[in-house]
């Protein structure tokens, strides 16, 4: 228990203070420098420049077919960059082939190899350092162990459940104990209750071995829930790098706010700017809406107030806070989850918006029902303004 | 569904199994006959396989076939495994189309054309015929079936495991010899007992091909044939037929148990 408490207080810091991108006196660990990568006509990478740094968990976000495996292949070295420049470890990787590369890669389908067990499989990388045997076997154990797998040293992959074979495919990966460890997709085939434990489990590990890890996802709660810093891509761009947090409360673009989670996007034009103010006309209500940021525009300008489900409210009544925004709506739909409730609200330019509220009660008689005439709110400083 | 099979479903079997393999029995029945004549049976002997250890044209033609056969199929199993492995690695490089088309002809073309094309091309080059020129031409005509078996285990093979094998520090060539090649092992064996079988009784172009002193099993009985059917001739072909047989289950046998243990790979896969 003690331990326990010891080491939670450990993490707990480290991951407070964890912000090595802040600082200009760090080197990054990993740079991609204006990288560009075509295959034929089509332009899987566009001039990506990013760094990543050492003891980083770090992801990359995006729908299919948006470059972040391939961006990731070049890590490995599966492929080359058409344009750019790639280091590790301030070493220029043009050219070094994917087996003289100090990073090690979990593969989407594991790729484990079915005619070895788990031990050679797990031992297969150790194999090709001509590391000795007593050292070899030594490292597979500790292997076993860390994933939790030594009563299946023996078995051969297809006696293995996904799970199993999922931790089998992470050992063979770390044993190497690379400076990077490149993560494709690595929990898609798990179930979601597996996949959630999975996660923390990932970010413990990580966090113990002190590495390097980089994955890739298009599961926006995977990349939320086990990275420091998360980069969103879309047609081989980078749109936004930044911590989750940030994502999510401040996206950089309508594209970003809409991948991660829910959003209501509301066109509007900019009225009026000011210090931590900024005001829009919207067709959505005859009033200014009012958002606590400072913007760099000028009146005229349109743009768009992004706002999340759970950031608004909802009453029967019209609201005696003055200084909140308010619309008129009526209820559309409801969706009850248990947790919660998402209510759609027709407001009366025609534009739905989504209001998601926690059920605090356990009544089950809910106060707003169809066709409801409701008021909808939001805070200054729940909303997000977006130019782009 | 209706369980069990019809009338018209049993009477197509009868006849099909009639029609393939009546000859053959009565081949191999006739081999074990005590009289000299072919078509009057005089009870059950086995003095024709004693007479054919004596027979020393046979058992020459024999050796010389089973030497042929095992060269040419084992380097056109490398062979047409290294065509299989360029055919679905390499995409698309100049002359593919032309290449596959060229690795595939011998599958279609009559093998009158091929031994022919064999004998101009050794005639050609001054090569003299004999041991060396049968062995080339079934090579090459054998080849094509290595590549056609080899390649659709390849289509099939997942690349991710190769590309593990590099990204855990093992260099390409060490890797086909670690992880592709015993993995597509079964379909490579296959392959080569396919070629072992088919130069075995191959007759057209081993007689295009060959020259003095390179008589091969089913030439010296063709030619033995023609002056008369003989006990001896049963006795050897019943040998030929097992032999085939053998090497044709155990592939079989082999692709089977590989394809199965291939899908119980996947539905464990698939179950998570």
């Amino acid at each position: 228990m003690a331990a326990d408490k010891a080491r939670k207080e450990t993490i707990g810091a480290v991951r407070r203070s964890f912000a090595p991108w802040a600082d200009p006196g760090k080197t990054p660990l990993i740079r991609f420098e204006n990288v560009v990568k075509r295959f034929g006509d089509f332009t899987a990478v566009d001039h990506v420049s990013l760094d990543i740094y050492e003891r980083e968990f770090f992801a990359l976000l995006g729908p299919s077919g948006c470059g972040k495996t391939t961006l990731m292949r070049m890590l490995a070295g599966f492929e080359e960059p058409s344009e750019g420049r790639l280091t590790l470890a301030g070493e220029d990787l043009a050219g070094v082939p994917p087996y003289r590369r100090p990073v090690n890669m979990m593969f989407q389908s594991y790729a484990l190899f079915p005619h070895m067990n788990v031990q050679d499989n797990i031992a297969f990388g150790l194999k090709q350092d001509k590391m000795g045997k007593g050292e070899i076997d030594a490292r597979v154990e500790e292997m076993l162990k860390l994933v939790k797998l030594e009563k299946f040293a023996k078995r051969k992959p297809h006696q293995l459940s996904g799970g199993q074979r999922q931790r089998v495919a992470l050992a063979r990966s770390l044993a190497k104990r690379p400076k990077v460890l490149l993560l494709d997709e690595p929990l898609g085939a798990l179930d979601k209750k597996l996949r959630e434990e999975t996660q923390f489990e990932l970010m413990d590990l990580q966090m113990d071995l002190g590495m390097t890890f980089l994955i890739v996802t298009h599961d926006q709660e995977e990349a939320m829930t086990v990275a420091d810093r998360i980069a969103v891509m879309n047609n081989g761009v980078l749109v936004q790098v930044a911590p989750p947090a940030v994502i999510y409360e401040q996206p950089a673009t309508r594209y970003v706010a809409d991948f991660i989670g829910e959003v209501n996007l509301i066109e509007g034009t900019i009225t009026q700017t000011g210090q931590d103010e900024t005001h829009l006309s919207s067709p959505v209500t005859p009033f200014p809406l009012v958002v606590a940021q400072t913007m760099d525009c000028k009146a005229g300008d349109t743009a768009c107030i992004a706002i999340r489900p759970e950031k608004l409210r909802i009453a029967l009544e019209p609201p005696a806070d003055q200084t909140e925004n308010v619309f008129e709506g009526e209820i559309w739909d409801i969706g009850y989850l248990g947790d919660l409730s998402i209510y759609h609200v027709e407001l009366a330019c025609g534009q739905r918006i989504k209001v998601s509220q926690p059920n605090l009660s356990r009544v089950v008689a809910r106060p707003i029902s169809w066709d409801d005439k409701v008021w909808v709110t939001f805070a200054p400083h729940a909303g997000v303004v977006l130019t782009r | 569904m209706k369980k069990g099979l019809s009338w018209f479903n049993v009477t197509s079997i009868v006849l099909g199994f009639a029609f393939l393999y009546i000859p053959i029995l009565l081949l191999v029945i006739y081999s074990f006959n005590a009289s000299r004549l072919v078509t009057v049976w005089a009870g059950f002997s086995t003095q024709w396989y004693w007479a054919l250890l004596e027979n020393e044209q046979l058992i020459d033609a024999a050796w010389v076939t089973l030497r042929i056969a095992f060269f040419s199929s084992l380097v056109a199993t490398v062979l047409g495994t290294m065509a299989a492995l360029a055919m679905t690695r390499y995409g698309r490089f100049p002359g593919r189309t032309l290449f596959s088309g060229m690795i595939y002809a011998p599958l279609v073309m009559p093998e009158v054309i091929t031994g022919l094309s064999m004998l101009l091309l050794f005639v050609a080059v001054n090569f003299d015929r004999g041991f060396w020129t049968v062995l080339l031409a079934h090579i090459t005509f054998t080849m094509c079936f290595v590549a056609v078996v080899v390649q659709s285990r390849l289509v099939t093979f997942d690349r991710a495991l190769e590309e593990a094998a590099l990204d855990l520090g093992c260099p390409p060539f060490k890797t086909f010899f670690k992880i592709t090649l015993p993995l597509i092992l079964p379909a490579v064996v296959s392959g080569f007992m396919l070629a072992f079988t088919l130069s075995l009784d191959d007759l057209v172009i081993a007689s295009f091909t060959t020259g003095p002193g390179a008589t091969t099993l089913p030439m010296r009985i063709y030619s033995q044939v023609r002056l008369g059917v003989t006990p001896e001739i049963n006795a050897v072909c019943t040998i030929l037929i097992a032999m085939v047989t053998v090497v044709v289950i155990i592939a079989s046998v082999m692709t089977k148990r590989a394809e199965n243990m291939r899908q119980a790979e996947e539905r464990a896969a698939m179950m998570q």
